[in-house]
Parts: structure tokens; C-alpha cells; sequence
């Protein structure tokens, strides 16, 4: 209440701040503040004492909170090999911690709001604008100190100075480049571990496939023979080269007349990378041989070449060539014809 | 006495021999009943659709090569015979005995063969290699049952059914005969082994509890989410008001 009268009793302040550019000609008044009410532990000494007690009492929860942690950790050991010993001990200790500073909190709080002075206070914003003495002083110091420095008469000092500070910066154009890949990304990102003759072997064990194992309705996760044999960057080649085998009827097919030769008897082999944002795709339905992306619902129709039927993808999911090696078993007939997985930079399509 | 013993062993392995030799003709004879009581069956309560022949008709697919496994699957789990039309079989109560599958089983089978019911040795869990069958589950599995085995959506209707309180038999059949819109994984791509390794780690995911906590269903995000929203966010919010809100 005090601090209210002084301040609007203050004769320098302005009335509006300088940041407001229109004034309304018929203002909403101000209603002001309605009357300050009493709480009960202003009026009635029992209440007050009453509420003493109480945080009195949260206080000492907070204790028993920080004592139980103590003996909880030691009731719930960590048993080394057992998660479950381990769910146990940083619950526990965890519930109690927490209740042991929520009393704290709690009490504190209650405290002030209950107990401590209780009276409105209103304290109004400072004006934008500084007062004229401010600003006057301030416009001096600017001036003393180009007179000092000498900044405006020394011109040769002060542009050398300008020039050094402009180009320093130009380092950073070196180091931000090192942040471009190191070689050219394009052909690592047209080319997978899959060329002609590479066998389709079996997604973890490695194991080659034959032909006659791929049943109808059969869908096999595959990766390129060799992929478990690299010794560097085998998860980043087996993100590229990811490959789901499915068998079709023949007749379901729908081949168009350039990809006559890159299916066998209705097996074929296409991309598991979505050609949206990357995921896995490989939610075949063998009925209604659609492939669903988990991520944002792409659909592909395995019958019609992966084209997209649903979904954000945009190009449908690349074909690998296939065809039976002398043992019956399938292999590659080359790379994948295009980039496989989400559309970049230098993508030409 | 020894002779009492030696007179007593005779006795019941004579006994035992004399059962077990005949067993043989009894077992075909039975099975060829089995299979009489399956084709009453079968007429009367799925050849509206199969048609009498298993030779399928507009409203049903043939079973012709479907084999003993896919009918125990799809019957055995209520999923067979199916209620209505719709975009996916449901699982529902059995509706027939164990006794009157195996008849159908019989049956359908013997009309001409196909995947067989598998062998108890699969689906005890008996030394089985739990990483190899997480592994194979992840890849093979996963992206539509889910991590856990929870179960999850599929397009138009159709999803892929949660596993836990699925019997190891009925795992095994779905993966052999790959029941409705879910893709085959015989035994050329998933050996029989590793089948019994998937079945197992399965069974140790129903039955090894959640040690990060509640599990809340295990469908990730959205369960999760919806936690987080409702009950945090709904914390915080009565905190803000307890500590703005003046005493009385």
C-alpha cells in the first residue's frame, strides 16, 4: 500500500510508458483492485497456531523423508545380475527423496502464503524512457570518450581496426566447410553392397537362399552375402542394402516390360528403406500384398511395382534385380538401378 | 522270491508287448475314424464356405495343401468359424472341443497334406537361445506385433493380433502356415529351432516382469504420451493454481 501511494505520488514519472503508440480516446477504466480481505489466520489466533502445526508437521515428514532414503537403500540392496534389485532400490529411494524435498517445498510455501504478511502489494512498471538527466550524462560519456580515444580524428587507426574485426570472422568459412562430408556423398548414397552374382542371404545368420525355399505368401528379410564378414561400417552398408524378399503368384504380378527379367517365377526383391524419410518398411500383408511404412503410413503395391498407394512417399520403393545362380540360389543381377531411401540433394529424377 | 521278481517283470513286459503290438493297426483305424468324424463335421459346420471338397467357393478360400497346422490355428483360437465378414478374422471362445479340431485337423489333412501340427519338443521352451530368438523376433516380427509382442495396426482395418496369452502351438502354426494377411516363415526360413527360440523369448517377455516400471500396455508413445499429458501435465497445472491461489 505504501509503496503504491509513493509511486503514484512520484512527480517525475510519466503517465504512459513512450512504447505505447496509440491512446485510446475512451480507455476501459481501470476498475482497481477489489477490497483486501483478512485470512482466517489474521483473525483468529487458534487458526494461525493450527496452521504453525502444520508445517511444522510437513517439515518433519521432510526429515523422516531423508532418513527412510537411508534405510531404504540399505532394506533394497542392488543385487549385481537382478534389474529387479535395481527397479526396487531407485524407486524406493527415489519416492522418498521426492517426499522429502516435496515437504520442504510444501512447508515453505504454505508457510509464506498462510503465516508470513499477507498484504497487497501493487508495484507499477518502470517507463521505457530514462529521465532526461540519464540520458544527457550518458550522450557526455559518448563524446568524452571519442575525444579521448581519438577515434573520429585518427582515421587510419580506427578503419585498420574496423577491417581487422571484418575479416576475422572469415576463419569460420574454413571450419564450417570441415563439416561437409569428406568425400563426394553422392556415390555412396547411389551405390549399395549389392552387384551382379551377390547371393541374397538370410537377415541375421547370413545363410544363402534358394529359390525353392521362398513359398508363396513367404516374406524373408535380407541381407547382401558378405555384410556380416565387413569388418568397418557394416550397420551403415546393411542401412543401405536392406532388402525384403516376398513370393507372389506370377500372374499377380504386374511387370512392366524394362523389369521383364528382374523377378524369379514371382519372388522378388525390393528395397526395405522407404523412399519418404528412411524407415524400415516391412509390413507386408501377403493377401492383399500391400507394404505399410510404420512411420507415417506409406503404402506400396508389391503387385504393381512398389508404387505408392498411400502416404507422404513419393517414388515407389526400388527393385533389386534378381535371377538363380547354378546352385539355385538367388543372387543379384546388379545394384539397385537408382538411390535407394529418401530423396537429397543431388538426387537426379 | 528272485523268482517272484523275475516271473513279475516277465509278466509285465509280456503284457506291455501284447498291448503295444496291435497299436499300430488300432492308431490307423482310429485315425481313419478320426478323420469320418472330421468330414461330418467339416460339412456341417464349414463347407457353406470351403465347399464340400475344400475346393473353396466365392465366400471362402480352397484348403486344398492348407495342412493339419492351419486348421488347428484358425479353429483352435475361434478365429474359424468365422462370424461375419469383415477385414480380418478376430479371435473369439473356441467352438468346438480339442477333440473335434483334431478331427477337423485329421480331416483337412488327410484330403491332401500340408504343414503339420508341430512337434511338442518346439514348444516347451526347453533350452532355448533367447538372444537368437529376440533377434529373430526383431526382425522378423516386431514391426507389426510389436517390441513387446503388443500387437499393432495395419492398414484398413486389418492388425496384427497382441502374442501374450497366445499357446506355443498356436504361435508355432501362425508362423508356419502364416494365417491371414501375415506372410509365411516356414521352415526354410525359420528352422524349426529357431522357432522354438522365438516362442520361448516370447514367453520370457509374458513372463519376466517390466523392471523399468509400469509397462502401461508396452505400446510406446501414445500410451505413454497420454500419461505423461493427462497426469503430469495435470500435477503441474495444480501446483501452478495451489501456489497463485491466496490462503483463506
Amino acid at each position: 500500500m505504501t509503496e503504491q501511494h509513493e509511486l503514484s505520488a512520484h512527480p517525475e514519472a510519466p503517465e504512459r510508458s513512450s512504447g505505447i503508440a496509440v491512446i485510446s480516446e475512451h480507455p476501459v477504466e481501470n476498475p482497481g483492485f477489489p477490497p483486501e480481505r483478512p485470512r482466517v489466520t489474521d483473525l483468529d489466533p487458534k487458526q494461525e497456531k493450527g496452521q504453525e502445526r502444520r508445517i511444522v508437521a510437513l517439515f518433519f515428514v521432510s526429515i523422516i523423508g531423508s532418513v527412510a532414503a537411508i534405510a531404504l537403500y540399505i532394506l533394497f540392496p542392488i543385487i549385481p545380475g537382478d534389474m529387479q534389485s535395481v527397479r526396487n532400490n531407485t524407486m524406493f529411494v527415489g519416492l522418498a527423496i521426492a517426499l522429502a524435498l516435496l515437504a520442504i517445498g510444501v512447508g515453505v510455501v504454505h508457510w509464506s502464503k498462510a503465516l508470513m504478511h499477507g498484504h497487497d502489494l501493487v508495484e507499477e512498471r518502470h517507463a521505457t524512457r530514462g529521465s532526461e538527466a540519464t540520458r544527457g550524462r550518458a550522450a557526455e560519456i559518448f563524446t568524452e570518450a571519442n575525444q579521448e580515444s581519438g577515434f573520429t580524428r585518427r582515421r587510419l587507426l580506427r578503419n585498420t581496426l574496423i577491417t581487422a574485426a571484418v575479416v576475422s570472422p572469415l576463419p569460420a568459412v574454413v571450419l564450417l566447410r570441415d563439416l561437409a562430408p569428406a568425400a563426394d556423398p553422392v556415390p555412396l548414397l547411389k551405390h549399395t553392397m549389392w552387384d551382379k552374382g551377390v547371393r541374397l542371404t538370410r537377415d541375421p545368420s547370413g545363410t544363402p537362399i534358394r529359390a525353392a525355399d521362398v513359398t508363396l505368401g513367404s516374406a524373408f528379410h535380407v541381407i547382401p552375402e558378405g555384410l556380416n564378414e565387413l569388418e568397418h561400417g557394416r550397420l551403415e552398408e546393411k542401412a543401405k542394402a536392406a532388402v525384403l524378399l516376398m513370393r507372389l503368384k506370377p500372374e499377380d504380378l504386374h511387370v512392366s516390360p524394362e523389369r521383364e527379367d528382374w523377378n524369379f517365377r514371382g519372388i522378388v526383391a525390393y528395397s526395405k528403406i522407404c523412399t519418404h524419410v528412411g524407415c524400415p518398411v516391412a509390413l507386408y500383408e501377403q493377401q492383399t500384398h500391400h507394404l505399410l511404412c510404420p512411420c507415417h503410413q506409406s503404402q506400396f503395391d508389391i503387385t504393381r511395382e512398389a508404387r505408392v498407394i498411400f502416404g507422404p512417399a513419393k517414388r515407389p520403393l526400388p527393385q533389386l534385380p534378381i535371377t538363380v545362380d547354378d546352385d539355385g540360389y538367388l543372387v543379384a543381377r546388379s545394384d539397385f538401378t537408382e538411390p535407394v531411401g529418401p530423396s537429397f540433394w543431388e538426387r537426379v529424377l | 522270491m528272485a523268482a517272484l521278481i523275475v516271473g513279475g517283470l516277465l509278466g509285465t513286459g509280456g503284457a506291455y508287448a501284447l498291448a503295444t503290438i496291435p497299436a499300430g493297426a488300432e492308431t490307423s483305424a482310429a485315425s481313419a475314424a478320426q478323420a469320418a468324424q472330421g468330414e461330418a463335421l467339416f460339412a456341417a459346420n464349414c463347407a457353406s464356405c470351403h465347399g464340400l471338397d475344400l475346393q473353396g467357393t466365392e465366400d471362402g478360400p480352397t484348403l486344398i495343401g492348407v495342412g493339419a497346422a492351419s486348421v488347428d490355428f484358425q479353429v483352435g483360437t475361434g478365429r474359424m468359424p468365422l462370424a461375419m465378414s469383415g477385414p480380418q478374422a478376430p479371435s473369439k471362445p473356441v467352438q468346438f472341443t480339442q477333440e473335434q479340431i483334431a478331427a477337423l485337423a485329421a480331416y483337412v489333412a488327410s484330403v491332401s497334406p500340408g504343414p503339420a501340427i508341430p512337434d511338442e519338443q518346439y514348444l516347451t521352451g526347453e533350452n532355448a537361445d533367447l538372444a537368437q530368438g529376440g533377434e529373430l523376433f526383431r526382425i522378423n516380427c516386431a514391426m507389426c506385433h510389436n517390441v513387446a509382442g503388443a500387437g499393432g495396426a495395419l492398414t484398413e482395418g486389418k492388425y496384427a493380433p497382441p502374442l501374450t496369452g497366445v499357446s506355443p502351438v498356436h504361435i508355432y502354426e501362425a508362423m508356419l502356415t502364416g494365417p491371414q494377411n501375415m506372410p509365411v516363415f516356414n521352415d526354410d526360413n525359420i528352422t524349426p529351432e529357431e522357432k522354438a527360440n522365438v516362442i520361448a523369448y516370447l514367453k520370457y517377455l509374458e513372463t519376466t516382469p517390466s523392471v523399468g516400471g509400469a509397462s502401461l500396455g508396452s505400446l510406446g508413445p501414445v500410451s505413454e504420451g497420454l500419461f505423461v499429458w493427462i497426469a503430469a501435465l495435470g500435477l503441474i497445472v495444480g501446483i501452478t493454481i495451489w501456489l497463485t491461489a491466496k490462503s483463506n
